[in-house]
């Protein structure tokens, strides 16, 4: 006990002492973190109660409790959850009602797709330029696999569902949004009166009424001004709405970035002598793109969820064909069970958004990050 | 929303006046198929199955259009529709008729420029109880709980019939046909009120739904039906004699199983309905085996209300009965 203090050491030789024991290691932590005080330990003891009853009741109705086999609803007898109905309709929940004998188009186009947007999410992917070409022409290979005509058969839009109409839906938009986007927001900005009028009226508009209101008239009014026999195709007609709704929305995102340049870098860029998309291209979008990352993300994420509120124009996206599948006699009150397996699907596309513009932003910080 | 009906009504007289010109029927036999509105998915009447087939009594009646025209029930193709929707695709023209449980008035008939073809449910609202509350009528409800969709018709029709009858309630809103399911089940109602064939599909998602019985009393009219455009009295008319077809095969007792046998049968009404004798097909402007087509390939109504409605939402007859049995089916005669 004493050996510690009794020995004389020269001013500034003293060793590191170890810490006293039961402040270091997981009984530290558990210390210092979880049982600091008295009420802080009753708090910590409530909650991990709370965490085990909830915890428990969850893995009980999704796992131990579930149903995975059988034919019938019969067969979910052990008082969990019933994912036969996800089993039954699974190729729904992927292809909508498309025909089932043509899945193998769907998935050609789901393959294509990794390649196709691969080249457009990392920079250091080899052979990029020719991947970027094929990016390019990606959307009309898959128009043609997915719709047909040419030797294929032809699909209608209104058969096309669940999965694949949602990315269908959230891609086009995304896609769309960008470009549109970038463009609204430098009109506004613009020195043009009438560009900047119709820039600052259209995304006023736009974001003045819901997107449930766009998809609407689109759906509903807009059949009623063309002249009889001529229609418009409804899946074309909503993935308009969608796009120009979240354009609108991108548009305010990206001024937000185009706001925070500061003017010398404008006032840099006219004395190169660049002109205006030159300076754009070169200098300020480059800048201001990097800062609204997470603002455009965002913007995407909300978009791609969004577009469940196609199923109230009946068309059956993943929410929709969700309804399908819960309106089926055969599977009765199993509402929980299909809502949670579509919830589960959105939160692994979102959640992967998400965690790309992280990697994005991290590789991209130049001087902003704090 | 007084705008948006005057607006519907504009936009709907204009589109009939150009819907005038006839002929749906060679547009139909141009294109190779029916297109056909149905509702987005609702469990007995119009739904996707596993095998991406469209299922139940209102396809059923797009089926037999199709046999009638095409002699094959299968060229139909669907276009599933939102309550909100529905009016406009038929008139933009998108769907050539709609099937899709909607309820026969004078508005919709007169005002917004369609025709219904003829009824394929009668629904009405109605209630359900359990019976462990011991009524056996809608008139010994005095002081009960009901649950009740708020914003609907039902609401009002509820509240005109307690009043009229002298009695008290007390109403349990709910939002949605699943909510009321779960407020009903837990007991926090004693009735639930909505029209009859949702009560019928409601049942089939209770935890007991042997403890529960529908009441007798009907309290209001819901006559469901196929409608078309205005204007096309041809194609009217196929609509309206492919459901009576299938009601007066049920009539005569002609069923898919036994069509082919029926062909010889002594019955004039039967070979006039099969296309054995007279030219009831080519007055309609189709093929002289239309009806035969439709027994065959989609069946009687007999055989598409048990098929759709009985076997799987314990969905009963009663006044959708044949008129022989006391039910409300009547088709004219065909002759």
């Amino acid at each position: 006990m004493s050996s510690l203090t009794d020995q004389k050491y020269a001013p500034g030789e003293h060793p590191d002492l170890p810490p006293p024991p039961g402040s270091i290691g997981v009984v530290g932590w558990l210390r210092h973190r979880l049982f600091s005080s008295v009420g802080n330990t009753i708090l910590t003891i409530l909650a991990f109660f709370f965490l085990y009853k909830v915890g428990n009741a969850v893995i009980f109705w999704v796992f131990t409790g579930a149903t995975f086999t059988g034919d019938t609803q019969d067969a979910c007898t052990q008082g969990g959850a019933c994912w036969l109905v996800i089993g039954d309709r699974f190729h729904q929940f992927m292809y909508g009602l498309y025909p089932q004998e043509e899945y193998w188009r769907a998935n050609i186009v789901f393959v294509l797709m990794v390649f196709a947007i691969a080249p457009l999410l990392f920079d250091k992917l080899p052979h990029r330029g020719m991947f970027l070409i094929f990016s390019a022409l990606f959307p009309f290979a898959a128009f043609y696999l997915l719709s047909g005509g040419w030797g294929l058969e032809t699909v209608d839009t209104a058969n096309w569902g669940g999965m694949l109409l949602t990315l269908v839906l959230g891609i086009t938009g995304i896609v769309a949004s960008l470009p549109i986007g970038i463009l609204l927001a430098l009109g506004r900005r613009s020195n043009m009166p009438i560009v900047r009028t119709l820039c600052v009226c259209f995304i006023e508009f736009i974001r003045g009424v819901p997107l449930i209101t766009i998809l609407f008239m689109a759906s509903n009014m807009l059949p009623l001004f063309l002249p009889e026999g001529v229609n418009f195709d409804k899946l074309l007609r909503a993935l308009i709405g969608v796009a120009l709704f979240s354009s609108a929305y991108m548009a305010e995102v990206i001024r937000g970035g185009l706001q925070a340049i500061p003017k010398g870098q404008y006032e840099g860029a006219d004395a190169m002598g660049l002109s205006y998309w030159q300076s754009m291209r070169l200098i300020i979008l480059p800048q201001a793109l990097r800062i609204v990352i997470p603002g455009i993300v965002n913007t995407f994420i909300g978009l791609y969820k969004d577009t469940t509120l196609v199923s109230i124009i009946g068309l059956f996206d993943l929410l929709g064909i969700a309804q399908v599948a819960v309106a089926d006699v055969k599977w009765r009150g199993l509402a929980p069970e299909t809502y949670a397996f579509i919830a589960l699907l959105f939160f692994i596309s979102c959640f992967s958004m998400s965690r790309y513009s992280l990697w994005l932003e991290n590789k991209l910080h130049t001087g902003h990050k704090r | 929303m007084k705008f948006g009906k005057v607006l519907f009504a504009a936009a709907a007289a204009t589109a009939m006046s150009t819907a005038a010109q006839a002929g749906t029927l060679d547009d139909v036999k141009a294109k190779g198929f029916l297109q056909c509105g149905v509702a987005t998915p609702l469990p007995g009447f119009a739904a996707p199955n596993a095998q991406n087939e469209w299922e139940g009594l209102d396809v059923d009646v797009c089926r037999a259009v199709g046999a009638a025209v095409f002699g094959d029930a299968s060229k139909v193709k669907y276009t599933p529709t939102t309550s909100k929707e529905r009016f406009t695709v038929l008139q933009a023209g998108e769907v050539d008729m709609l099937s899709r449980n909607t309820t026969w008035t004078f508005s919709r008939d007169v005002n917004l420029g369609f025709e219904f073809t003829g009824v394929n449910y009668y629904d009405g609202q109605g209630f359900m109880v359990n019976k462990s509350l011991g009524v056996s009528s809608a008139t010994e409800l005095d002081g009960a709980s009901v649950c009740v969709q708020t914003g609907t018709t039902t609401e009002l029709n509820l509240a005109d019939y307690f009043r009229s009858k002298g009695m008290s309630y007390e109403t349990v809103p709910v939002a949605t046909a699943e909510e009321g399911a779960k407020v009903y089940d837990e007991g926090r109602c004693d009735v639930y009120t909505t029209d009859a064939s949702g009560l019928y599909s409601l049942r089939s998602t209770l935890s007991a739904p042997a403890d529960q019985i529908v009441l007798p009393e009907i309290i209001s009219k819901e006559p469901l039906g196929p409608l078309v455009r205005h204007g096309d009295q041809q194609w009217g008319d196929i609509s309206r004699w492919s459901l009576n077809a299938m009601i007066i095969a049920e009539e005569l007792g002609v069923t898919s199983a036994n069509v082919d046998e029926m062909l010889s049968s002594e019955n004039p009404e039967i070979l006039r309905l099969l296309g054995a004798e007279g030219n009831m097909g080519e007055q309609l402007g189709l093929d002289a085996k239309w009806a035969y087509n439709i027994v065959k390939q989609v069946g009687n109504y007999g055989e598409s209300f048990k098929r759709n409605l009985t076997d799987s939402l314990n969905i009963e007859r009663g006044i959708n009965a044949q008129w022989k049995d006391g039910g409300l089916l009547y088709a004219p005669p065909m002759r």
